[in-house]
């Protein structure tokens, strides 16, 4: 016999108190689980951007264009490798509820820019070639039941109209940081229609994405794109794609910090739950403490009995909190698709389940252990029988 | 009875409880020495202080003045923790209620004190062994305290007491909750103690039968040790 095997037996010496303990904190860690995955989601542009790229639009809002024209002057420009461009389209597929991020992209520059993007070769070469290709992520393919050569058609909204699309390449991601629910098509194809429809708005694009040559120099190759365009008729806001992704989660800041403020009260009232289990636990038997302190039993030995029961309560409930988050985030993640096309446990997330579950358990066991070590053996014995 | 050394020796002890503002004497100027191998009984009506006496020799409770030496160490100038690891090497305890722990076996009971001492795991079972056997309960030794009777309970409260091999076994009320013939069984019990292995007990009680197994009895009164009244059988 040691301590620990002490400790597991007095762990589940009521089963039933035990059992709904570690339920709740099972069923804490889950929410806290999921909680802090809705927020890894909603930074997931942010974790899958690159330090090597970046991103300039206009300078008074995204909303409004930038020319065709400044491809090759940025292109010039010292520190540029790569240049790309692309337009959010906002077309809707059969309703508003089918939402799913599609924009029109220069196809050849957008593949190379983009290498996280992993098209099968043949898909690669037919989507090039026809301009009224798209690439769609595994997704939405497996949402919509869609497969190659299918014509999906789209409401424009930005660009009124219907549009119709050919599959001709499913993209995956080269990691789980990739979003795989977009769809992608040729800008000439946007471009061209536009020419006849609106011609005003025809040879502008939303957004170009930079390749830099030295990710360290990413802040000075801003700088010299803005620069350029400084006093134009359309002046940039070049800014690396992190930097880009975070000022679209600012305007949503108030809903993640909402979001992070739940998650942690979650894990307090589960405090609060242990705290009470433990206080009554240790109740219930301060007289077998004076037992233990009567046979040569220190403070110490006391608080690891305590603590170690409060843990290991804890940790139960973690474990199994964690085992279900996974499945609970696949439910979550078809469900959701549209909104988080990314929806993955992350380590750190577990890492700060089981951070959070030692720091329950330990605060928990805090009162009880003070007062078992305080009471005086004699009081204590006079509470057995 | 040859003179024998005094394993305890008690100099002008004073106890006293604080209920609310009162001040409650307990133990009132107590001088006593016991004998190395003695099995004293310390009998008296309630509240006359035999479990606070028995507490104080003990190392379970802390005097207000006076001087309680255990084999020339003086336990009242013992620091919490130093105290705690003397009364682990020093002392065994039987109480009226046994005071076992339910979630453990006979076996794991017995073996808790030797839990802090250095002894291996097979040393440890040894040793069990052997204290389970001294109170005839080798067989029962994988039973919980729930699956023994009153008088198995204590025996093996007694194994527990006697495993870390302490010179003084302090026990309250020993058979206080058990029926005539088991309380018979852990008197005999506590004779061998005394004649076999030479341990010296110090009983409080109220049932004259027991004291009578003692070889001396000692009476308290309102926390005077009356010395007038001291029994020899």
């Amino acid at each position: 016999m040691n301590i620990v095997k002490l400790i597991t037996k007095n762990s589940f010496r009521h089963r039933l108190r035990t059992i709904l303990t570690v339920l709740g904190v099972a069923l804490a860690i889950l929410a806290f689980g999921l909680l802090r995955t809705v927020i890894s989601a909603w930074y997931a542009g942010v974790e899958a951007s690159s330090a090597s790229r970046l991103v300039a639009r206009n300078a008074i809002s995204l909303v409004f264009p930038l020319p065709l024209s400044y491809e090759d002057k940025i292109r010039q420009i010292q520190g540029v490798k790569l240049v790309s461009f692309g337009t959010w389209f906002g077309g809707i597929y059969i309703d508003e509820k089918h939402f799913f991020a599609n924009y029109a992209v220069e196809p050849e520059s957008y593949l190379k820019l983009y290498p996280e993007i992993v098209i099968p070769v043949d898909q690669k070469k037919a989507f090039l070639q026809d301009r009224k290709a798209a690439v769609v992520g595994r997704i939405l393919i497996e949402k919509y039941g869609w497969k190659i050569g299918d014509i999906i058609t789209l409401k424009g909204t930005i660009y009124p109209g219907t549009w119709d699309f050919v599959i001709r390449g499913i993209y995956r991601g080269r990691d789980k940081t990739v979003d795989e629910s977009a769809f992608v098509f040729h800008w000439d194809y946007l471009n061209e229609t536009v020419k006849k429809t609106a011609p005003m708005r025809a040879d502008q694009v939303g957004w170009y994405m930079i390749g830099v040559t030295n990710p360290n120099l990413a802040a000075d190759v801003a700088a010299r794109i803005d620069k350029a365009f400084k006093n134009s008729l359309a002046e940039t806001m070049t800014e690396t794609e992190k930097a880009f992704q975070l000022g679209f989660i600012s305007m949503t800041e108030a809903i993640v910090v909402a979001i992070k403020i739940v998650s942690f009260v979650v894990i307090f009232i589960i405090m609060a739950v242990v705290a009470n289990t433990m206080s009554m636990t240790a109740r219930e038997r301060i007289g077998e403490y004076a037992i233990f302190k009567t046979l040569g039993f220190g403070g110490w030995h006391i608080a690891l009995l305590i603590f170690g029961e409060s843990l290991c309560i804890t940790m139960i409930g973690c474990a199994l909190g964690i085992a279900l988050t996974f499945p609970a985030a696949d439910v979550f993640s078809s469900a959701l698709s549209t909104y988080f096309p990314i929806f993955n446990v992350a380590k750190k997330t577990i890492y700060m389940d089981i951070i959070a579950s030692i720091i329950v358990g330990l605060v928990a066991a805090l009162f009880p252990t003070w007062r078992a070590i305080n009471i005086r053996i004699a009081d204590g014995l006079r509470r057995v029988g | 009875m040859a003179s024998r050394e005094s394993i305890v020796e008690i100099r002008n002890l004073f106890k006293s409880y604080r209920r609310g503002d009162q001040i409650l004497p307990v133990l009132n100027d107590i001088n006593l020495d016991i004998d190395e191998g003695e099995f004293l009984a310390l009998m008296g009506p309630s509240g006359s202080g035999k479990t606070t006496l028995l507490n104080l020799i003990a190392g379970i409770d802390r005097a207000d003045s006076g001087v309680i030496r255990v084999r020339g160490v003086d336990i009242t100038s013992l620091s919490e923790t130093d105290l705690a690891q003397w009364r682990a090497a020093n002392v065994g305890f039987i109480f009226q209620f046994y005071n076992l722990i339910p979630v453990l076996t006979a076996f794991e009971n017995v073996e808790l004190p030797l839990l802090l001492t250095g002894l291996s795991k097979k040393e440890r079972r040894e040793h069990v062994e052997v204290a389970l056997s001294l109170v005839s309960l080798e067989d029962r030794m994988d039973h919980y305290p729930g699956q023994l009777s009153g008088g198995q309970q204590q025996r093996v409260a007694i194994a527990r007491a006697v495993v870390a091999d302490p010179a003084i076994l302090v026990a309250d009320e020993p058979t206080g909750d058990l029926d005539r013939v088991s309380a018979e069984e852990i008197l005999e019990l506590m004779e061998r103690l005394v004649h076999e292995l030479g341990k010296t007990i110090i009983m409080v009680t109220h049932d004259p039968r027991a004291a009578n197994k003692a070889h001396i009895m000692k009476h308290l009164d309102k926390g005077v040790l009356d010395e007038h009244r001291q029994t020899y059988n």
